[in-house]
């Protein structure tokens, strides 16, 4: 009897493991799964802006403006892009004590037809103004609001002309983000009766499967916090019918495991955009399997860089920061650990920007160069190869970083060996994130140099990073990120006219002052721009990274599958 | 015995108050704060806005104040919004504790099944070649790093096999049983033999001293089988110390199955825990700690009751 049960047990287990493994996934192709190393942590496109929430979101729902591929500003829910030329933006008096700007702009946007949310009303100038009424609002919690918050009223003039009346001449007038669907949140906003009730009562964290919330291509059907969302397609889009049915986005945290997802086939593709598996990897994965992916590298604005504290002794000579930069060695960094595929940065403007000038001082890597502005700086080298100056103190220079950062730490541990070669000698003192950007940093507490990077939209003015008015202090309750204290009247002037101008040659003749100041200042050492890698399915076509932040997911009902 | 568990309740109150406010006043005390890290990867983010940011979400009140306003809406029920989430603190805890119970109930009972009869086999014959067995796998179980283990796991039976998927709860579309069954046996497992080496070693140790007792000597002399013997006479006394070491890896169960969680893609209460620390979602992080802290209570409470039941001598 004994043995009989047992040997039930057994062939009911071995029957449950079989079904168990044999019962494995079935993919079609008009389903895509995207891994991704970080999960939204909330829907709503114009609070918490993260650039995971971007990427997902490029797919649900689009820009009134967007810069495309060529990096052009181009309309995508406009049928033109508002300019001085073709009037519809007109500068204007404000009225007689208006708080602020004694001038204005009357800025005339097209809405184009044939749009609709997932629910199938109509998208409208009205939908432009509400969401223009809520970025203007301080109570919406809208965190990046200068573009809508420069709205100070929109005129409705039919369903498709709105005109939008900003507060001050800004360059920023074309830059017009998504429009939130008035119908769906319009009575959530008007209900919020404190600070913050709008931010946590919004459909898009509450119901963000809300089809009405979503006017891109796809609409968001399904999500599992923090693994999990799904993308159908909007029943109601009149532009190109998107091929694939199902876009699934997959959260995994650990990058390892994440690569191993795509080699299991779990997942297929990772994007890159900081989002998806680091360069290494992708090169590593390259090797191993090249035939699988297709691998597309791509530069960013993402720049990585180090700040050098203005105010140390040491590093306030402008010498020393030059010898520093000739000291390392950016093209070997590169093709060491990156496989060459990181561009050398002069300045924080990208050669890719229109706005970039190779007209700046350069600092090829040359350490005989880098002694001898360091003894004309008054450091000799001393028995122990660690350079001194006339009282006997040490060129030593406290360099700090994220710790935990893998390649990071790889990078600041060859810059160390080489400034060592070039006779400074090197402390490393890392920290984590949360200490240093929110004490560190913050507080311009720390001593010598940190490295990490920006990312910036294109042709963004750089008030936040470099303006004098910028710089962190009690009296501006640390706010700021002009860490180094550098202050430069080139770059202050400059800042107002790249804001301001609404001259594009003007501006141009700002923006290579700007980075001519900064190559000859040197308060910040430029690195390189980093390099994103994408692992894309041999089955998949027609996506195209475009290297800044409004992403290929913006163009993915063009995308076709074999 | 209601005395006790009535006794126990109050005290386990009063922790979780004192919790809370220790809690808090440590995440407060960590520096900076989620606005910080949002201007390091948003440079558009103005002083203004971000100080306007910092008032919508409470973050300009001053630590004590933040808490006493909690603690009053958290008596009346209300845990408070996530500020990264922006979703009552409910409805985000709710999944994340189902996915966790899931995976650390499972595998809590596979690992305690493991280490009985394995700790149960390597005490009958110490220093025997299946003790030296048991042991070089519980020493393996107890020093192989979690991360390193589901990775491997997902390499041979998901990248090399592809007998199982590599992450996640369910495939989208599906969500049957057998699908859910699919994903969860790789993190049940790899939480299962992390838990299973430091077990298997208590409950043979434990076993090893009571079957050198006297009474045991008199189950065999009075020709009770070895199975008997061992079984009911010796395992009921052995239980004991056991049962205290397990009821204290269960609390810590609900926020150390963080790596599996991660590696798996599992959306549970670890990562949440871990996540809403570090974005300085206190609402979050402090109900997920103090969750974390009754369970602990709770199953400490069960242990003593269990105490009670396996050696009716040890009163309550």
């Amino acid at each position: 009897m004994g043995g009989k049960l047992e040997r039930r047990i057994i062939r009911f287990l071995f029957a449950l493991a079989l079904s168990l493994l044999a019962a494995g996934p079935v993919l079609a192709r008009d389903q895509l799964v995207i891994g991704l190393a970080s999960f939204p942590t909330q829907m709503h496109p114009e609070i918490n802006p993260e650039a995971v929430k971007s990427y997902v979101e490029g797919f649900t729902l689009r820009p009134v403006t967007i810069h495309d591929k060529s990096w052009s500003l181009v309309c995508s829910y406009c049928t033109v892009v508002p300019s001085l030329e073709n009037g519809l933006v007109r500068i204007v008096d404000r009225p007689a004590g208006a708080p602020g700007h004694t001038r204005g702009m009357e800025v005339t946007v097209k809405v184009k037809p044939g749009l609709f949310w997932g629910d199938g009303v109509p998208v409208t100038a009205r939908d432009l103004a509400f969401t223009a009424k809520v970025g203007h609002d301080p109570a919406s919690g809208f965190a990046n609001s200068h573009t809508w918050g420069m709205v100070e009223k929109v005129d409705v003039v039919d369903d498709r002309t709105a005109v939008m009346h900003l507060d001050e001449v800004s360059t920023l007038y074309d830059r017009i983000g998504d429009m939130l669907s008035e119908h769906v949140e319009g009575p959530v906003y008007e209900a919020a009766k404190s600070p913050g009730d709008y931010i946590n009562q919004s459909f898009y964290n509450r119901a963000p499967t809300t089809p009405g919330l979503w006017n891109g291509p796809y609409l968001v059907s399904e999500i599992t916090n923090g693994t999990t969302i799904v993308l159908t397609p909007n029943p109601y889009w009149t532009g190109h019918r998107p091929q694939i049915r199902r876009i699934v986005f997959r959260t995994v945290d650990n990058t390892a495991a994440l690569l191993a997802n795509l080699q299991s086939g779990d997942i297929d593709m990772t994007p890159g955009e900081g989002m998806g598996l680091t360069i290494d990897q992708v090169l590593a994965l390259a090797k191993a399997e090249p035939d699988r992916f297709d691998y597309v590298y791509k530069p960013t604005l993402a720049y990585d860089h180090i700040d050098v504290n203005l105010d140390n002794k040491i590093l306030s000579d402008v010498r020393v920061r030059r010898a520093l930069l000739h000291a390392v060695d950016r093209k070997t960094m590169s093709d060491r650990l990156f496989g060459g595929k990181l561009p050398i940065a002069d300045s924080w403007v990208s050669p890719l920007e229109h706005i970039y000038t190779p007209d700046v001082a350069h600092y090829p890597y040359d350490p005989t160069k880098a002694r001898a502005l360091l003894a004309e700086a008054g450091w000799t080298p001393g028995s122990d190869g660690i350079c001194r100056n006339a009282v006997g103190d040490k060129l030593s220079v406290t360099f700090s970083v994220t710790s935990g950062v893998r390649l990071r730490e790889l990078m600041q541990q060859v810059i160390q060996s080489q400034w060592k070669t070039a006779c400074v000698e090197t402390i490393i003192k890392n920290e984590p994130p949360r200490l240093l950007f929110g004490e560190t940093l913050k507080r311009r507490s720390f001593q010598g140099v940190v490295m990490y990077s920006w990312l910036f939209p294109v042709e963004s003015s750089p008030r936040q990073l470099l303006g004098s008015d910028q710089i962190p202090s009690v009296a501006n309750n640390f706010s700021g990120t002009n860490y180094m204290g550098w202050r430069n009247a080139v770059v202050d002037a400059g800042i107002t006219t790249v804001e301001t101008e609404l001259e594009p040659a003007k501006r141009q003749i700002a923006w290579a002052a700007m980075q001519r100041a900064y190559a000859e200042e040197l308060p910040v050492l430029p690195l390189f721009f980093r390099v994103e890698a994408h692992t894309i399915p041999k089955w998949l076509h027609g996506l195209e990274p475009t290297g800044h932040n409004e992403y290929a997911v913006n163009w993915a009902e063009d995308w076709t599958a074999d | 015995m209601t005395k006790f568990i009535l006794r126990r309740c109050l005290q386990a109150l009063l922790v979780l108050f004192v919790m809370s406010f220790v809690i808090y006043a440590l995440i407060g005390l960590m520096p900076g704060d989620p606005l910080d890290l949002m201007i390091q990867s948003n440079p558009g983010a103005t002083p203004e806005v971000v100080a306007r940011l910092r008032a919508i979400y409470g973050l300009d009140q001053p630590l004590y104040l933040r808490y006493l306003h909690w603690l009053w809406d958290a008596l009346r029920g209300d845990l408070g919004f996530s500020r990264t989430h922006s979703q009552p603190v409910l409805e985000v805890l709710i999944p994340a504790l189902w996915t966790t119970c899931k995976l650390m109930l499972i595998s809590f009972v596979l690992s305690v099944i493991l280490a009985m009869v394995l700790g149960i086999v390597a005490a009958l014959k110490p220093g025997g070649w299946i003790d030296g067995l048991i042991s070089l796998g519980a020493f393996a179980g107890i020093s192989v790093p979690v991360f390193w283990l589901a990775l491997m796991m997902i390499l041979v039976f998901a990248v090399r096999l592809h007998w199982l998927p590599a992450s996640g709860i369910a495939n989208v579309g599906d969500g049957s049983l057998l699908d859910h069954t699919r994903h969860l046996i790789m993190p049940v497992v790899t939480l299962a033999l992390a838990n299973t080496g430091g077990f298997t070693r208590f409950v043979r140790a434990s076993m090893i001293e009571t079957l050198r007792m006297d009474h045991i000597r008199t189950a065999r002399a009075k020709g009770n089988g070895e199975g008997r013997v061992v079984l009911v006479h010796a395992l009921r006394n052995a239980l004991i110390p056991v049962v205290t070491v397990m009821a204290l890896s269960f609390g810590t169960l609900f926020s150390g199955a963080l790596l599996t969680e991660t590696m798996f893609a599992q959306p549970g209460m670890g990562k949440m825990i871990y996540d809403s620390i570090l974005s300085n979602d206190f609402n979050l992080a402090l109900s997920g700690l103090l969750f974390a802290t009754l369970v602990t209570l709770v199953s400490n409470l069960f242990a003593d009751i269990a105490y009670g039941w396996l050696d009716p001598r040890i009163s309550l």
